[in-house]
């Protein structure tokens, strides 16, 4: 299996002066054995725009672990130009891409581009994106998805968003930033924890666990406005809030009557519905794919084990038998696996559970993995783990192969949620 | 304006008998208080601490400054060589019933936040549980959770987890005042 020997350091501005320096930054640790070799042209046009542009397709490519770039040699082709296809062939290129880089009507400028098989000579397609100045990356993470896609036959991811918590010099920061761990801004400033950022289907929206009223509580905040409502603040502790897949409903975690029980409730807080009755701690739910039911965590077997059961309750079934510990569930989008965390001789490890099979696999070989989340084409997962005592974000291919790792210069970042898809 | 007696303790004698809540006037300065209800309203011997609570409850000589519970590994029940703590709180609750305490149980570090702040909260409720046994009213306790996410020792090994596997006692006064 080859290894990508070289390590690619994308170093990030943050936008906002006045808040703890966060920088987040992308390792890549590992790729996949048989990576298809890509070759971007450089587009011609506004120069310092085409090389925003260019240079995102090809980190997002390459970092996927699925890419080989190979050398371009300083090229410039336009989306019309005539390619000599066998030249790129003996380049060693699968594909190629090349574009331009031009303003539209209105002043913004516009990213066209179309994608060749060197292999068999002929066009796969091509795109036009139209973008401000400002969110020039954003059209190179289109036009990385549309390569993706093209040639993997799968969506691509790279046009989403994660949120994660960093901890940083007392504070607590809820951050919002690009897959490739760019563009980084804060929702959320707490002198006092935040955990468990849980993305609404649409992406506009996180729910999450804020500790600021001295006790947990959950919050729905929309990004963009910046409003937010509590979605729970029963007596006890409240938290663990996931959304249902058509945003309508959170599954919650409420202590109000003794130990922590499994709760639906409405995402503006009406409609307070029990869906668990034990005498134990069942929490962390997670709807499957399609609705139906809800994976979580409970102790009611004596160790804290994975169970299932239908979203308006009912009888629970339990999910994993192997080991003492198996919590955190997350069923993956295409609804064929579940990722939970496994304790194996006393490490906190990252494991997949083919949901057909049952067959489980080990797939981290750390101490410390928490809160996996799936990337919503299933390929990779995100989860928070610990190198050198600090906190840091790995994001592993579901097979184990390809592995990134997201560090933050100046503090400790944990609960990572992959968002949806660029909608 | 009616003026109420407040219960008293001072601290020497508390520290001498450190079993018995129950306070005895020890002609401290008595507080006036306006609009107040015919509840017994607590405490001001000596003036009150920076959080607005009686002395008696954050003096360290005082029983009732002790306010951790300490747990074993993966463990909820409320050890022996705690009854005594437990029972003091109790009885100053039952006697003050204008006050009331937030428990905030706690874990260590290791595995995922969410299962240790439901942990957290099973620990929190056992020591509800032992109040309301000694007869505390149950609108007086809110038992709650912070899991790992607020560890009283910042350390990562077995020290630091052992201080860390807790349940704290924090008490509001009627006026509102008070550490939560």
């Amino acid at each position: 299996m080859s290894r990508l020997s070289r390590r690619a350091f994308l170093a990030v501005a943050l936008f906002s002066a006045g808040l703890a320096q966060a920088q987040l930054s992308i390792e890549i640790t590992g790729a996949g054995a048989n990576r298809i070799p890509v070759a971007i042209v450089d587009f011609p046009g506004d120069p310092a725009a085409s090389r925003v542009i260019t240079a995102t397709v090809r980190s997002d490519l390459e970092r996927s672990g699925l890419f080989k770039l190979v050398d371009h040699g300083g090229l410039a082709f336009d989306e019309n130009a005539p390619i000599n296809h066998a030249d790129w062939k003996a380049r060693g290129a699968d594909a190629m891409a090349a574009g331009s880089i031009g303003r539209s009507a209105d002043g913004r400028m516009e990213a066209r581009f179309r994608l060749y098989d060197s292999q068999k000579g002929v066009s796969l397609g091509g795109a036009a994106y139209v973008t401000s100045n400002t969110q020039l990356r954003a059209a190179g993470h289109r036009i990385a998805d549309y390569i993706y896609e093209k040639l993997t036959g799968e969506k691509g991811v790279f046009s989403t968003r994660i949120a994660y918590v960093v901890k940083s010099r007392g504070q607590f920061l809820l951050q919002i930033a690009d897959s490739d761990g760019q563009n980084a801004a804060t929702a959320l400033t707490s002198a006092e924890p935040i955990i468990s950022p849980a993305w609404s289907p649409d992406g506009s929206k996180l729910a999450y666990v804020s500790f600021e009223k001295k006790k947990p509580v959950i919050y729905v905040h929309s990004l963009a406005s910046g409003q937010r409502i509590i979605v729970a603040n029963f007596k006890g502790s409240n938290s663990a809030p996931a959304w249902s897949p058509d945003g309508r409903k959170l599954a919650i975690v409420l202590s109000k009557d003794g130990n922590s029980q499994l709760y639906t409730v409405n995402a503006d807080g009406s409609g307070l519905q029990r869906i668990t009755q034990s005498s134990g701690i069942d929490t962390e739910p997670r709807y499957a794919a399609d609705g139906g039911s809800i994976y979580f965590t409970s102790d009611r077997g004596g160790s804290p084990q994975i169970y299932q059961v239908g979203a308006g309750g009912g009888e629970a079934r339990r999910v994993t038998f192997e080991g003492s510990y198996n919590v955190s569930p997350r069923p993956s989008p295409d609804g064929k696996s579940l990722a939970f965390i496994t304790r194996r001789e006393g490490r906190f490890q990252l494991a997949v559970m083919d949901l057909a099979s049952r067959q489980v696999q080990v797939l981290s070989d750390s101490n410390k993995d928490e809160s996996p989340s799936f990337a919503p084409n299933s390929r990779m997962i995100l989860i928070a783990t610990e190198i050198g005592g600090r906190g840091v974000l790995s994001a592993v291919s579901s097979d184990g192969r390809i592995k990134q790792r997201l560090t933050v210069a100046a503090g400790d970042v944990r609960e990572p949620a992959w968002g949806p898809y660029y909608q | 304006m009616k003026k109420l007696l407040i219960p008293a303790l001072l601290s020497a004698l508390l520290a001498a008998c450190s079993t018995t809540p129950l306070p005895e006037d020890g002609g401290a300065p008595v507080e006036s208080r306006s609009g107040a209800s015919t509840g017994v309203t607590p405490v001001t011997a000596g003036g009150l601490d920076a959080s607005g609570l009686p002395r008696e409850l954050t003096d360290p000589k005082s029983k009732l400054s002790q306010r951790s519970i300490y747990f074993d590994l993966d463990k909820y029940e409320v050890k022996d060589e705690y009854k005594d703590l437990v029972a003091a709180h109790a009885k100053y609750l039952s006697t003050n019933k204008g006050f009331k305490v937030l428990i905030q149980g706690n874990t260590d570090e290791r595995g995922s936040r969410e299962y240790n702040l439901s942990l957290g909260q099973k620990r929190a409720e056992a020591v509800k549980r032992s109040l309301a046994l000694l007869g505390v009213k149950d609108d007086q306790i809110e038992s709650v959770s912070l899991g790992e996410e607020k560890p009283k020792n910042p350390g990562h090994d077995e020290t630091a987890w052992a201080e860390n596997r807790r349940a704290d006692i924090l008490y509001k006064a009627p006026d509102g005042r008070g550490e939560f």
